[in-house]
Parts: structure tokens; sequence; C-alpha cells
């Protein structure tokens, strides 16, 4: 039964069957054992396998395997792993089956070989998901989960009505190069759009992922963004209007991640605009921009993965997240403040850590392409994340002002897992070939020149005098238990109050227009009985002579027309 | 009841050693500007220490922007829950509340 064209996401919904029937170390262990055999029959897969079947008059290809599907193969496995030795002391069903499920729906997405089955795996990742956040068993999370599901769901719609046309358009349900050309490819642009966070649909992901469980909220911030990153990749790179979409994600979540309390949504939008760097590079569209993309969506994997678990565990222990309640606690949790700290270089884009081998490669591009405001803006976006991810996450949790907790370290497997990935952080940092190795196209590309390392090193010190400098001198915004506005205020305020003032309206109208009606009805009775009083017109007694007298007239005008109309 | 341990910054002379060491590495990087050779793309990369207060300036001008912006973004931390939750749940769960 085990052939090399076995699809990769059957292994993992296997292990999520076996691990509803099994519990404790025995359940982690199977987790752990299937994921890995899974991910290493995937790296015996050769690109170029595929299989194809018909179903219902349709030729699909539910599995194809190439260079661009396989890499994301790859980082899922390492990001299913990672999350799953993470999450090994969690004692909860929900969350243990649902993780599987939701990477083998993601590994379903990124190598489907038509939109249908593509289409199938985009809702199994939002229905999977969901449950996620809902094992948080909060109402807070329940009523986010809902929202989640509302807007994933939403997306998935979307994509089908747009293949659909699209199938009317062109008869092919091929997931490969579409562009924007005609409704139905604008539909299938923004289902991705949905799931990928452009700007002003970017919400859910700050909404919901804050909400998740500590463990929860890793897997989440792996697959479902990145599955649509690959899907843009795969089907609109190289589409200018991309560069644009992509470098307004980098910068407009910056300035919500420098006022946010609550670390993990500080995080959340750090991650809206790391994306944003591979929309950008997908838009360019060049080889260099594509790769660039691609690779910073392998790495962001892992140091977004490491600086969310650092963050879980530091919830996990202390049972807050907010910027203003914590502090201090690299005194008591030196090891997860040293390992938030690799994260954080990495995502700072420093030399030798992980995101500066693949972030330089789409500034480069950009700038060779000509998209020179694009590379400023870039430029900008690379200062403010060392601000808000690099510097503002470890400082505030396990720096600034002493809050006073002493906890410990948090369960040795959250150590375990963090440490892998921050020696993975490191390693491609310091030996990007084995990551270009990967890459869909060979660019030769060395990001170690003076020129780049001396640019990004300035950009990244001076940033950090600028955090100092705002520090000694009082103007950085201090950590406040608050809610900042964004485009959830039109669905969460906005419409409900909306539509709560029409039906109050609509309810005062009808209420008016019942009370009318009753008060004429009520009249009529009145009259009705006004009628029977004593003296009145339906009292009065009449004799039976009338009635006799009334009788014949009826009868002569009977006759009169009988005589009168013979035929 | 026993003293905690002194930890390193506790004292405010290790803060100040780290500020230095940030202050001398951001001189050194200024000073490589006139000894590296860059091969450039863009004009603004041959200005003086272009790539330095861009860096600077960007992060002064994000976060007192985004300080502006609290003045009209910002609401109290039961803004939506108030609609949205029971008043018993306003805490919601594991978030500390004050």
């Amino acid at each position: 039964m085990w052939a090399i064209d076995t699809p990769a996401f059957i292994p993992l919904f296997l292990v999520s069957v076996l691990a509803l029937f099994t519990k404790g170390n025995l359940r982690g262990a199977i987790l752990l054992g299937v994921i890995a055999l899974s991910g290493i029959h995937l790296w015996n897969v050769p690109a170029g396998t595929s299989v194809s079947l018909s179903f219902l008059g349709y030729e699909l290809t539910p599995y194809k395997v190439d260079k661009l599907s396989l890499m994301f193969g790859y980082i899922f496995h390492i990001a299913a792993l990672i999350g799953v030795i993470y999450s090994l002391h969690v004692k909860d069903t929900m969350q243990q089956v649902a993780a599987p499920l939701y990477a083998g729906s993601a590994l379903g997405a990124i190598f489907a070989g038509d939109l249908l089955t593509l289409f199938v795996f985009w809702e199994l990742l939002a229905i999977t998901s969901v449950f996620l956040i809902w094992a948080r068993r909060t109402e807070r999370a329940y009523q986010a989960g809902i929202r989640y599901l509302i807007v994933q769901v939403m997306s998935g719609v979307i994509l089908l009505g747009g293949l659909i046309i699209y199938y009317g358009k062109t008869g092919s349900l091929d997931f490969g190069y579409i562009g924007l050309d005609g409704i139905g490819s604008w539909c299938i642009f923004l289902a991705f759009g949905i799931k990928a966070c452009f700007p002003l649909l970017h919400n859910w992901a700050t909404d919901s992922y804050p909400e998740a469980t500590p463990t929860g909220t890793v897997f989440l911030s792996a697959f479902t963004t990145k599955v649509a990153v690959y899907a843009l990749a795969r089907s609109f790179p190289g589409t200018e209007l991309l560069v644009f979409i992509g470098a307004t994600m980098t910068c407009f979540p910056i300035f919500f991640a420098v006022i946010e309390n609550d670390l993990r949504r500080v995080l959340a939008y750090s991650m809206i605009n790391q994306i944003g760097f591979m929309i950008c590079g997908i838009g360019i569209g060049t080889a260099l921009a594509v790769n660039g993309a691609v690779s910073h969506a392998f790495n962001d994997i892992i140091f977004k993965g490491l600086l969310f678990m650092s963050m879980g565990a530091v919830l996990h222990v202390t049972g807050r997240i907010n910027g203003s309640d914590l502090g201090g606690l690299y005194k008591s949790m030196p090891k997860t403040a040293m390992l938030c700290i690799v994260g954080a270089a990495s995502i700072s884009a420093f030399p030798l850590f992980s995101g500066f081998v693949s972030k330089s490669m789409v500034m480069s591009a950009a700038l060779q392409e000509g998209y020179h405001w694009v590379w400023l803006m870039l430029l900008f976006a690379s200062a403010g994340v060392f601000h808000h991810a690099g510097i503002k996450i470890p400082y505030f949790a396990f720096f600034a002002h002493d809050s006073g907790l002493r906890v410990s370290e948090p369960p040795k497997n959250m150590l375990v897992a963090m440490t892998i990935s921050a020696i993975l952080c490191i390693t491609i940092g310091v030996y990007p070939g084995w990551l270009y190795s990967l890459l869909p196209f060979d660019t030769g590309y060395n990001p170690y020149d003076a020129t780049h390392v001396l640019a990004q090193t300035q950009i990244l010190f001076f940033s950090a005098l600028a955090f100092v400098w705002l520090n000694l001198r009082g103007l950085y915004p201090p950590e406040l238990h608050s809610v900042n506005l964004d485009v959830e205020w039109i669905y969460r305020r906005f419409f409900p109050q909306t539509l709560k003032a029409s039906f109050s309206w609509i309810w005062s109208q009808d209420a008016m227009l019942r009370s009318r009606v009753l008060e004429q009805l009520d009249n009529f009775y009145n009259y009705l009985a006004r009628c029977h009083y004593p003296g009145s017109k339906a009292s009065q007694v009449r004799p039976t002579g009338n009635m006799v007298m009334w009788v014949a007239i009826l009868l002569a005008i009977y006759m009169w027309l009988l005589l009168s109309f013979v035929n | 009841m026993a003293t905690e341990k002194q930890h390193l910054f506790d004292n405010p002379k290790n803060v100040q050693r780290v500020l230095y060491l940030l202050y001398f590495c951001c001189t050194v990087l200024f000073i490589l500007d006139f000894v590296i050779h860059r091969h450039l793309v863009h004009p603004w990369e041959g200005l003086l220490g272009f790539y330095a207060v861009y860096g600077f300036v960007g992060c002064v001008v994000l976060v007192l922007v985004a300080k502006w912006m609290r003045t009209f973004l910002m609401r109290e931390e039961s803004y939506y829950d108030r609609t949205e939750l029971d008043p018993k749940e306003i805490d919601g769960g594991e978030h500390v509340g004050h």
C-alpha cells in the first residue's frame, strides 16, 4: 500500500485517528514517529511525481509534486514536528487530534494539482484549525473562533465561485499560473488574499491568534497564511498589484504593533508585516524575488514559531501575556529569554540569523527592478520590525520594569522545541547554502557581501539607538491595558450597532402601526356596541306585520322580474 | 526573609555598560561607511550615513505616529466584551484583569 506516490497528507490524517484512541506518552510518541517518518518519506519523493484520477467527468490531480511544493512540504513537516514537541505536555484530545489534521490539510493544499482539490483542503484548513482556538475554552476564544471560521469559510466559498467561473472560461482546473484576467481569477485572487491577510482583510489573524491556546497559536502561525503565500506564488507570480499590496502590508501593521499590549497580538501584526515581504517578492516575480519570497516563508515559519513559542511559554507559566503585566522575567526564565532573543534577532534579519539570508533577496530584487519607493517602504518596515518584534517583545516580557513575577522555566518539551527552532535559525543564517539548494530557481545569490551586511547592521543598530533615545527621553508610549480599533470594528461594532438601531426603528414603526390598527378595530367594535344600546337602531323592536309587508314587496319584485325577462 | 539574589540588570552600572556598548557599535558602524566601498544601486545610498539616518529617523517617526494613533484608536480593554460577552466573562479566562 505504501508507495512513493502516497500523498503527504495521508500519514497525518491517519496519525490523528491514532491520536484519538491513545493518550499520554504513547500518543506523543506516535505523533512524533509518524510525522518524522512522513517527512523522511517526502525527502525521498522526487519532483515530478503526480497522481491523477477521473471524478464525475473531471480530470483531477490530487497529488502533484514539484520543487516549489516540496519546499513547503519540508517546512510544514518541520513545523508540525516542532509544534508537536512543544505541545507534548498538553493533555487535551481536542488539540492533539486537530493539530495533525490541520497540518495534513496544509500538506494536502500545497500538493494539490487542481483547484477543486485545493478548495477541499482550503476548507479543511479552516475547519480543523478552529478547534485550536476553541480549545482555550473561554467565552472570548469561542467568539473569536466563530469570527475566524466565518472569514475562513467565506474565503473558501469565494474560491469555489472563482474556480467555477474560471473553469467555465478556460475549461481547465489546473492549479498553475492563473494571472489576473476575468472575474473568475479575481475571485480566486481575493480568496487567496483573505487567507494571506491582505490589508483590510487581515483582521481575522490579529483577532483570533491571540485567543488560541499557547500551543495552538504555534500551529496556527505556521500553516494557514503560508498556504496562501504558496498559492499566490503558484498562481500569481509577477502580478504587479501584489508589489504594492505587499509593501502596504509591511508598513501598516508595525504602527499597530508598537501600541499593542497583548504580546501575541504584536506577533500577529508582525506576521502580517513579514508576509508583506513575501507578497512583495511574488509580485516582483523575478527568479531572485520569488526565491526570496519562498525562502522567507520557510524562515518565517521557524522564527515566528519560535517567538510564538516563547510568548506561549510566558503565558503558560505566568498566565499573563500583556506587556503591561510582564517584565523582569529574565531573572527566572533565562533560557526562554535567550531563545526568544534568537527568534527576535532572526525576524529582525541580523546577519548570521535566518531572516537576513531571505529578506535581503526581496529587498535586492525590489531595487534591481526599479521599485525605488517600494524599496524605501521595505527598508522602513525592516527598521520597524526590529523595533516592535526584535526589541519590544523580549524587552517588555523579559526586561523593562520588574513585574515581581517569580516563576520557573516552562516544561522541558517546550524548551526542547524552542531550542530546535533556535538552532535552525542560526544554522540557516550561517550556512544559507542548504536553504538555497531547495529553492525553485538557481540564482547564485550571496547575501554576505560587505554592502548588504553593513547596510543592514547600520539600520538595525541605529533603530536600537532610536529605541534607547525615545525611552530615555520618556517619549516611548507606555504599555497600557487597552484595545486598539482596527478593521474588525466594522463587523464587531458598526454592523451589530447599525443592525440593532435599524431593527429597533423597524420594531418601533411596527408597534405604531399595530396600535393604530388596534385603535381602528376598537372604534369599530364600539360603534357596533353602540348600535345595540337601548334606543339605538339595532335594538329597536319591529312588529311582525312589517315583515309580512316586506315579503309581499319582495315577491312582487320577483314576479315583475320574471315576467319582464322571460327568455 | 532572605534577600533575593542580585541579578545582572539590577545593577544600573550594567545597564549603563550595555548602552555604552551600543553607542560604541553605532559609532564604529558609522565610521565604517567611510572605509568600506559599497556598490550602489539607488542614488540615496551614496548619501553620507544614509542607512544609519534612515533607520534612526524611521523608528522615531514610527513611534511618534503610533503614539498619535492612540489618540483616536485606543479604547478601554473591555470595549468589545461589553457587547459580546456575559458580564461575568469579561475577564476572559486566563487574561489577567486589573
